[in-house]
């Protein structure tokens, strides 16, 4: 894995352990792109506090701003970064122990 | 390295290579240890599947490497990425007779697979493709 990827795992897991960045994703994941006005009327936190977060998330690349309606800039989720810390999660959730021990069982019994 | 791309394991079984060859290549022989029902086959190139029932999911294959009774390899999708990603690890077993049994080996390999730059524009373009549909329909319904 080229170090640039394992930067990128670093910051979504950094921007995971925070639960405020957890809800302003999830937010945006269940709802679409939202201004940081959007998103303070539908937390529980100030519009400044969102829009912290949001330029953090911003940074590590986990969502875009982009033009919206009447020139507020609204946010978008970047899936890609995700995708890259899925994969980390990926290798450590496979897990062989459990079918192979299956595997040892299965042919004792036949034996 | 943090960032692990292979997983290996390896078990020592007392059962010659042969039997251990059946179990991991015969769809009878899947759908008894590892997944609830399977199909394959076994051939390079050859469609395989296993289904477990009580998460229905289901698993699909493609046999790459069929070295009678020595090697086994197919590769799949990564789990937890979308069933369309076309990043797939390749899964191989090695049998290596020990005794009178089989020591028996499996490489899982391809975690680190980087999103490339191919896969980056489909799936903006995907994502592209979803919000025009959406603002097509949103027009049409305007319009009725």
């Amino acid at each position: 894995m080229p170090p640039e990827a394992e930067a990128v795992a670093e910051q979504v897991f950094a921007a995971l352990a925070d639960p405020t960045r957890r809800a302003i994703l999830a937010a945006l994941a269940a709802a679409g792109p939202a201004t940081a006005t959007d998103l303070a009327g539908r937390l529980p936190i100030t519009r400044q506090a969102v829009a912290k977060h949001l330029a953090l998330l911003a940074e590590a690349g986990l969502v875009i701003a982009e033009p919206g309606e009447r020139r507020r800039v609204r946010y978008r989720l970047q899936p890609t970064p995700m995708q890259v810390a899925q994969q980390f999660l990926a290798a450590l959730a496979r897990d062989w122990e459990s079918p192979l021990s299956a595997l040892a069982d299965h042919l004792d019994q036949r034996a | 390295m943090a960032f692990p791309d292979r997983i290996e394991r390896t078990v020592e079984l007392a059962h010659p290579p042969q039997k251990v060859w059946a179990a991991l290549t015969t769809a009878e022989g899947l759908a008894a240890w590892f997944g609830d029902e399977a199909a394959i086959d076994l051939h390079p190139g050859g469609a395989a599947w296993m289904r477990w029932n009580e998460e229905g999911f289901t698993a699909r294959m493609r046999v790459e490497r069929v070295e009678e009774p020595t090697v086994f390899g197919f590769t799949w999708g990564i789990y937890g990425l979308p069933a369309d990603d076309p990043r797939r690890t390749y899964v191989e077993f090695t049998l290596e007779p020990a005794g009178a049994g089989t020591r028996l080996t499996v490489v899982e390999s391809g975690f680190a697979q980087l999103p490339d730059d191919a896969h980056s524009k489909a799936y903006e373009g995907n994502a592209g493709g979803w919000a025009k549909e959406l603002a097509e329909l949103a027009s049409y319904l305007d319009a009725a």
